[in-house]
């Protein structure tokens, strides 16, 4: 099995992991994914840009918490490729 | 006059309400987010309490934590600025129904007004012109041609269930009006499950022209003349500038006076704005602001008049000591939101740290910022941190002098909004005032 993918942020913001406080979250840990699922956003003041992963896999770990500042190129969250 | 105010905001507007307070013997109040620890605003207060998280949700927008903390503190009122919690009533009604004032309208006239409908509804009855539409849903596309030819095309036709312009179809008197009418009935059926729609004149090139008021509880009502905001971007205004040069002092008579009589027989109290769009030399009413603005400057700089020392004053129960007749504005002056963002990147917003921070000075400057340097704009938030506001003896005067301020203005750390200021100050179209509402997305080209 591959190496866990680290996901970067692509550009300073805020870590939302839900697409609004009263939704539930993209992705949970142990969760499938396909490349190109959006597992989160970065919230850049009133604009918002999706955090997607870009291999079929399995969310390893969340490495930060939601709604927390991040700087670009920060590890968000690592998936196991499958 | 109260001893004590609580600000319920953060930023340039923070500061502003802190500078009224000053000046009025006000012991100023801050509160503040986790990131906003060491904010601007923070250090200028008096006392400052946490209320929460980064989030605004947590923070900013926690009604219930910023009461008990004005409570806490001993606050006497609570002004809201504007954003967050400014347009809420529910969380105006709270705050009168706690031991502290309300600075802004009284909640059942912020609910009235933040109806849209409600509120045209009610400054047409008060005889302010709104655009013309039929008030009832249309059932033919013949009703469609009528209204047109009546009150001129294009015309927009619209799902009575919904709003924002979703479902929305902008019709000319050639194109094929019966599709048009079939289709706007099934995106407002997809849309809201409702395929009822109306017809309204849809205005393709205005101007936005917006009439600042003050009211006291005693029934006085006074106009501070108008502001032109036709320099947008996404319904974001960017400049903002008195006079408007669209008007002639009589259609600018007319306008005010409009406005102002429309709030007053509304019953409205406090600082408030009363927004039209203008076109083809007619005004038609679109929203009331029931809260102070961002550009709320330009009005003082021209008229002298201190606006949110009279939005405390007013809540504190005094009445306005000057006649209509005694707001005179001189000069012209133009508002510039320098906002954390890259006019060559569509306008992207990008927080950061300011590592160098050399606003404009000299005459007819004011600056309203809510950093200094080396502060940093947080993620959090609205990326607008300052405003420059430029005065000048006419129009001409104001903008050579934008363009003197805005070249001698220094900001490292983030990109900011000021190139597109310089290049707006350099396009005939704007230096002609032959801009509207879509200038900036349609007309300017972006450098």
């Amino acid at each position: 099995m591959a190496d866990n993918v680290i996901i970067e942020a692509p550009m300073p913001g805020v870590f939302y992991r839900r697409p609004d406080p009263e939704e539930p979250v993209f992705a949970e840990e142990g969760d499938d994914v396909d490349a190109g699922d959006k597992v989160a956003l970065i919230g850049v003041m009133k604009s918002f840009h999706d955090v997607t992963v870009d291999t079929d896999g399995v969310v390893t770990e969340f490495l930060v918490d939601n709604e927390s500042e991040v700087e670009a190129g920060d590890a968000l969250l690592t998936v196991a490729p499958s | 006059m109260f001893e004590k105010v609580l600000i319920a905001n953060r930023g340039e507007i923070a500061i502003r309400i802190i500078q009224a307070c000053r000046e009025l013997g006000v012991t100023p109040v801050a509160i503040y987010s986790d990131t906003d620890e060491n904010a601007k605003h923070v250090r200028l207060a008096d006392e400052a309490y946490n209320v929460g998280g980064s989030v605004a949700r947590k923070s900013y927008l926690d009604g219930e934590t910023i009461i008990d903390t004005a409570e806490r503190a001993d606050a006497g009122a609570i002004h809201p600025g504007y954003g967050f919690l400014a347009e809420n009533a529910d969380f105006a009604r709270a705050v009168e129904e706690s031991e502290c004032t309300w600075v802004g309208p009284p909640s059942d006239i912020m609910e009235q007004f933040g109806e849209k409908t409600q509120a045209r509804n009610l400054m047409a009855e008060t005889g302010v012109p709104i655009v013309p539409g039929t008030t009832d849903s249309i059932e033919s596309a013949d009703a469609v041609r009528e209204f047109g030819d009546e009150h001129g095309f294009p015309v927009a036709i619209k799902a009575a269930g919904g709003g924002g312009g979703r479902g929305m179809r902008v019709v000319e008197r050639d194109d094929d009006i019966d599709s048009e009418f079939e289709e706007a009935r099934q995106e407002a059926e997809a849309y809201f499950s409702n395929p009822d729609v109306y017809v309204e004149r849809f205005l393709d090139d205005p101007k936005h022209i917006e009439v600042q008021v003050l009211a006291d509880e005693h029934g006085n009502v006074r106009h501070l003349g108008e502001r032109d905001c036709s320099t947008q971007r996404r319904q974001q205004k960017l400049i903002e500038e008195t006079p408007s040069p669209a008007l002639d002092d009589e259609q600018r008579a007319a306008l005010c006076e409009t406005a102002r009589q429309g709030v007053a027989e509304a019953g409205y109290v406090n600082a408030g704005t009363v927004e039209f769009l203008y076109q083809d030399g007619e005004y038609y009413f679109i929203e009331v602001n029931a809260r102070i603005q961002v550009e709320h400057t330009v009005s003082e700089a021209v008229t002298g008049i201190d606006i949110v020392k009279w939005q405390l004053r007013i809540a504190a129960g005094e009445e306005l000591d000057f006649d209509q007749s005694a707001v005179e504005p001189r000069d012209a002056a133009i508002e510039f939101r320098i906002n954390a963002e890259d006019p060559s990147e569509g306008f992207e917003p990008m927080p950061g740290t300011i590592e160098s921070y050399r606003p404009p000075r000299g005459i007819g400057i004011r600056v309203d910022d809510g950093v200094d340097e080396g502060d940093d704009i947080a993620p959090f938030y609205d990326s607008m941190f300052g405003k420059f506001v430029v005065t000048g003896q006419t129009r001409e005067e104001a903008i050579e002098r934008s363009k003197r301020a805005l070249d001698e203005t220094t900001i490292e750390g983030v990109p900011t909004t000021i190139p597109f200021h310089q290049q707006v100050l350099g396009d005939e179209q704007f230096r002609r005032a032959e801009h509207s509402t879509t200038y900036v997305e349609e007309q300017l080209d972006l450098e």
